[in-house]
């Protein structure tokens, strides 16, 4: 029996407001517990709530960001349930109208194809506190410092059929919010949140089938490991002829297994009703035009324009924009003059290299776009060869000064000097006369494999300051001179 | 619509209220009663009437993002039933 | 020894006395001070009693008369209803749930009298969580009606209506969902308003419902809860439902003109459901009004029936999840040894609160559960509007309607407390006001039997003035406001 995967993923979003959601406590992350949590935040008795307008904007910037269409008028529902991290007994959250209704987000995939998602809804709602079950032997300890930092609750259609599309799914919603500045998307401190829905259906039907929620899964990588896992779980027991429970579940990242919760054994009835203490929300032409003024370039803008503007493949596009600080750290080099092909390579590849060991972010690359832009024009004027080039951008990491200084210190300067580079070839030439008759006698195809030992050999008697364009010249003339 | 002591007994464990069973009739029977009085409800006709929830036809007033507040802790932990280093304390939580 | 009429004066009076130094607000707070420890044994009206506190604050009152920096309101004792969330001191609402509650804030319009310059003489018992209409739910045990101590003062604003008319305070606050306000003041004979939804903010005030919930005044006379409401009322940047409106000096618009102002009489409410004598109460005030000028016109509120099962629906709905965080882990009541979370909720919940209060959660819940929202909580929620819609067609032709304030007098203890449908008619005439978030007060109309009636005035959105004028009107041509409980003939 085969099996296809249909998918849906709920992403909690932490907006980076200075202040939370109704109150005016700080949303810092790791202050010590229960001090950036007010009365309001406590659900203390006559505590009322009053909304954060930067709130409503980022909510506002992010339908505009997926081009979905805003609520006019959203309002406030509250959710009931009975949780010691939800102070009030109810959730503040948006159930009947939300501020962001139905869009659809394209998502980049790894071969350029755009993977269309359908976005149901996002709503503003307000994040719980936190158990905290190590520090007490008999009991937990509740810290309501995050309870009441807002929330931005985006909801997909189910329609992921891999972990690798909601992967990158979640990574292009990841760029897009840090691009228009309303979350700092990290997964690690919980910033970004994700659920996803998962069932199973018989190939080619189009009856859906059960699903379950794994709740609260915190980096791309338990993801996909956890999608992975659920699956292979959900397809074990339909094809021994079982049924799937409908079921909250946890990923357990140390058995790599999910598991059901236990704590939502009682079965939930939320009881939306709208929230009496707010009034409805009503958004205009006029606010929408000014948030869509204030817009940055997007991501998929940004794509295009990349591969129109510096002709850039969507390769290497989709790998530079992700991340605005990268995107931003290339067009800097381009703009000193860096050539834009080289740029995205080196930044691409040995920079985010280096960063990576070193455990850095490109904003405090040790090696600026100025520098890399003066190695890059060295390679192109030809003073540099690749390899040499490595050596340099080794210096500029090292912080032994610019790119010429380096050369200058280090010596690496490739020989482009025919008269000397002549010399060597003629010298590797006399010493190996029997290469040479074995290349005289080849033909051609083998002669271009077997040159590659004479290069070799001058590269090393030049200490890989050669000039490779310039030495294979001489070499193919001088040895084609023996015969 | 009427209502028996099981729908009794599971809207208190929504609502995290413990009848005893020996109330349960009793509480059932009130609650019946009250039931029958907004029942009344079904009398009218409300098609097409928006649904009403505030009496002023007011839109919600915003606030600025700004942190207001400051470390209120101990003030405000003051009349916690149970509490240690800073921490409300329940029975252990499991998930 | 302070003369014992100024336990009855009233603010304008009082005002006179201290700024021209006749007395003391330190006086005249000791008087009253103990007045409450003289008669609260009795009565039971007040749950906490801050003597220090009021003598000081009553001292810095005197400093400022001295000055002459006084304004209406500086140097007047007052009492709270024990819902208001009062700095450092507890506030119960009544209930065990909260027996121990000590706010770290104040409600917003204590702030407010505060800075106006009242003295908090301590606070008043009350229905548990605001819901009764007898203080017959209170935890803290049941106020007696000073005209009667047999009889219940009403409620819920039960023990500020019993001390106000007792004479324990010359003002006390009120909050009324349903009633609150104008019930008791109607029983217990004496003058309470509650103001348009909005027009009071809501911050610091204990929530019951909070689309229906609005504080307001409650004293001897429609003039010193114009004095109260001017102090109390205004925007709350806390509150989001409070109106941004500016706040007219009610007293000054108190002109005691009323010719010419309409007053409709609803069918819905003088029907034969009415009992006679109150009827008689109510129709004789109101043709003090309209020998005074005012036109009585007959009236419809078609769908009033409704208003009792649209708001049985409503505020228990909105109040189940207003009391969800009564879960003995922040603050109040928590259980003895919990086995565990769920142990902790159902027993912290069951043993806080109160027969009363759990049958409106368990109501509430129901409304608002799945399957039972649609004919419940929406349907009840599109016949407010239906109800609210009555009121604004009848507002086209009148200006004030006007009507009982409760069905009867005060009645005795337990008459009611078994049937919880017949407790609910006790607020049958003034429900209708708090869904469609109008002004409504209850002003005495005389004495049934030697027990108070009052007679309910209902105004436009935000127009207290009106009614507030209205009733002024009737109490310059009358002394129904002026009687007093017979408290001197009480057995030892």
């Amino acid at each position: 029996m085969t099996w296809e995967t249909m998918m849906g993923l709920e992403v909690h979003l932490q907006l980076a407001t200075e202040s939370k959601i109704f109150s005016g406590s700080s949303t810092q992350f790791g202050a010590p517990p229960n001090v950036q949590a007010d009365a309001v935040d406590l659900g203390m008795p006559g505590m009322l709530p009053v909304l954060n307008e930067e709130a409503v904007r980022f909510a506002v910037k992010f339908g505009l960001g997926i081009g979905a269409r805003i609520g006019r008028r959203s309002i406030f529902d509250r959710k009931n349930y009975f949780y010691p991290d939800l102070p009030k007994g109810y959730q503040i959250s948006q159930f009947f109208s939300p501020i962001v209704c139905e869009g659809v987000f394209e998502v980049p995939m790894e071969d350029g194809s755009l993977l269309p998602i359908r976005i149901t809804r996002a709503h503003l709602e307000e994040d719980a506190g936190k158990s905290v079950h190590d520090i007490f032997n008999q009991e937990s300890g509740i810290d309501l410092n995050r309870a009441g930092t807002p929330l931005l609750e985006i909801v997909t259609e189910p329609d992921f059929r891999s972990a690798e599309q909601a992967v990158a799914y979640l990574k292009a919603l990841h760029s897009l919010v840090t691009y228009l500045g309303i979350s700092d998307g990290n997964m690690a401190e919980g910033s970004m949140r994700c659920d996803i829905n998962i069932s199973l259906r018989r190939t080619g039907s189009d009856v859906l089938g059960t699903r379950t929620e794994i709740k609260n899964v915190n980096s791309f990588r338990f993801v996909e490991r956890a999608i992975h896992s659920e699956v292979e779980r959900q397809s074990d027991i339909l094809d021994s002829g079982g049924s799937i429970t409908q079921e909250t579940r946890l990923y357990d990242a140390e058995r790599d297994e999910t598991r059901s919760m236990r704590s939502k054994e009682v079965a939930n009835d939320y009881r939306y009703f709208p929230e009496p203490d707010l009034l409805p929300i009503e958004i205009d032409e006029a606010y929408i035009d000014a948030v869509r003024a204030s817009l940055p370039e997007l991501p998929a803008a940004k794509r295009t324009r990349f591969v129109s503007e510096y002709e850039l493949s969507d390769y290497d596009a989709a790998l530079l924009v992700p991340d605005h600080a990268t995107a931003a750290f290339f067009e800097e080099v381009v703009s000193l003059g860096g050539a834009a092909k080289p740029a995205a390579n080196w930044i691409l590849g040995d920079l985010s290299g280096a960063l990576n060991r070193a455990d850095l972010t490109i904003e405090s690359s040790p090696v600026s776009a100025e520098a890399l832009a003066g190695l890059i024009g060295r390679i192109e004027d030809g003073t540099l060869s690749s390899k040499l080039a490595k050596q340099v951008f080794d210096g500029l990491w090292q912080g032994e000064g610019a790119t010429d200084e380096i050369i200058a210190k280090r010596g690496l300067k490739q020989v482009s000097d025919t008269g000397a580079l002549a010399q060597l070839v003629d010298d590797v030439i006399a010493a190996n006369p029997d290469q040479v008759a074995q290349y005289l006698a080849a033909d051609e195809a083998k002669q271009k494999k077997l040159s590659g030992f004479f290069v070799g050999q001058i590269m090393k008697a030049s200490q890989g300051q050669a000039n490779p364009k310039l030495l294979n010249e001489l070499l193919i003339k001088k040895l084609n001179d023996q015969s | 619509m009427s209502i028996s002591q099981e729908d009794v007994e599971k809207v208190a464990l929504l609502a995290r209220l413990a009848i005893a069973p020996s109330d349960l009739p009793e509480v059932t029977e009130r609650f019946g009663r009250v039931l029958q009085l907004v029942n009344e409800l079904n009398t009218i006709d409300t098609e097409g009437v928006a649904p009403m929830s505030n009496p002023h036809d007011m839109v919600q007033r915003l606030r600025p993002d700004v942190v207001t507040g400051g470390d209120e802790r101990e003030a405000l932990m003051a009349s916690a039933p149970q509490q240690d280093r800073g921490y409300f304390l329940v029975p252990k939580v499991i998930d | 020894m302070v003369d014992s009429a100024v336990l009855h004066a009233s603010v304008s009076e009082l005002h006179g006395m201290l700024t021209q130094r006749q007395i003391s607000s330190e006086e005249l707070t000791q008087a009253f001070l103990e007045r409450i420890d003289l008669l609260n044994g009795k009565l039971n009206a007040v749950v906490t009693v801050c003597a220090e506190q009021a003598l000081n604050d009553a001292r810095r009152a005197d400093k400022r008369l001295s000055r002459g920096k006084a304004t209406m309101l500086t140097g007047i004792p007052l009492l709270h209803k024990d819902i208001f969330c009062t700095q450092g001191i507890r506030t119960t609402c009544g209930s065990r749930m909260l027996e121990q509650f000590i706010p770290a804030y104040d409600a917003t319009v204590v702030a407010k009298l505060k800075a106006a310059g009242v003295v908090m003489l301590g606070k008043c018992n009350m229905d548990e969580f605001a819901m009764g209409s007898s203080n017959e739910t209170s935890f803290f045990g049941t106020v007696k009606n000073p005209w009667d101590t047999q009889c219940v003062p009403g409620g819920s604003s039960g023990g500020s209506a019993a001390a106000l008319a007792a004479g324990m305070a010359t003002l006390v606050t009120g909050t009324d969902t349903g009633g609150s306000i104008r019930q008791p003041a109607s029983l217990c004979g004496i003058t309470g308003l509650k103001p348009t939804y909005g027009r009071v903010s809501r911050l610091g005030i204990i929530a019951f419902a909070s689309s229906l919930d609005q504080a307001g005044p409650m004293a001897r006379s429609a003039a010193d809860c114009a004095h109260m409401l001017t102090a109390m009322s205004g925007l709350d940047a806390g509150d989001s439902t409070s109106a941004d409106l500016a706040v007219p000096d009610f007293f000054s618009e108190l002109s005691g003109d009323v010719a010419g102002l309409r007053i409709g009489l609803p069918r819905e409410y003088f029907n034969d459901d009415l009992d006679s004598s109150v009827r008689a109460q109510v129709m004789s005030a109101l043709s003090q009004l309209e020998k005074a000028g005012a036109q009585l016109i007959d009236i419809d509120l078609p769908h009033s029936h409704y208003a009792i099962a649209t708001y049985y629906v409503l505020a228990p709905a909105e109040a189940s999840a207003n009391l969800a965080r009564y879960d003995g882990v922040r603050f109040g009541y928590r259980c003895a040894d919990p086995a565990d979370l769920e142990d902790l909720y159902l027993r912290s919940r069951s043993e806080g609160f109160g027969e009363e209060v759990q049958r409106r959660i368990l109501v509430g819940t129901y409304a608002l559960s799945a399957g039972f929202y649609d004919a419940y909580f929406n349907k009840a929620q599109q016949v407010r509007r239906v109800i609210t819609d009555d009121f604004r067609k009848a507002f086209q032709s009148v200006d004030v309607i006007a009507g009982p304030s409760a069905p009867g007098i005060a009645f005795r203890f337990g008459a009611k407390q078994q049937d919880p449908i017949a407790m609910y008619m006790e607020d049958i005439y003034t429900l209708a006001v708090n869904l469609a978030g109008l002004p409504g007060l209850s002003a005495p109309a005389g004495l049934i039997n030697g027990m108070p009636v009052g007679l309910q005035l209902i105004g436009k959105p935000f127009e207290e003035s009106t009614i507030l004028n209205a009733a002024h009107r009737l109490q310059l041509d009358t002394d129904w406001h002026l009687a007093r409980p017979p408290i001197e003939e009480w057995q030892p």
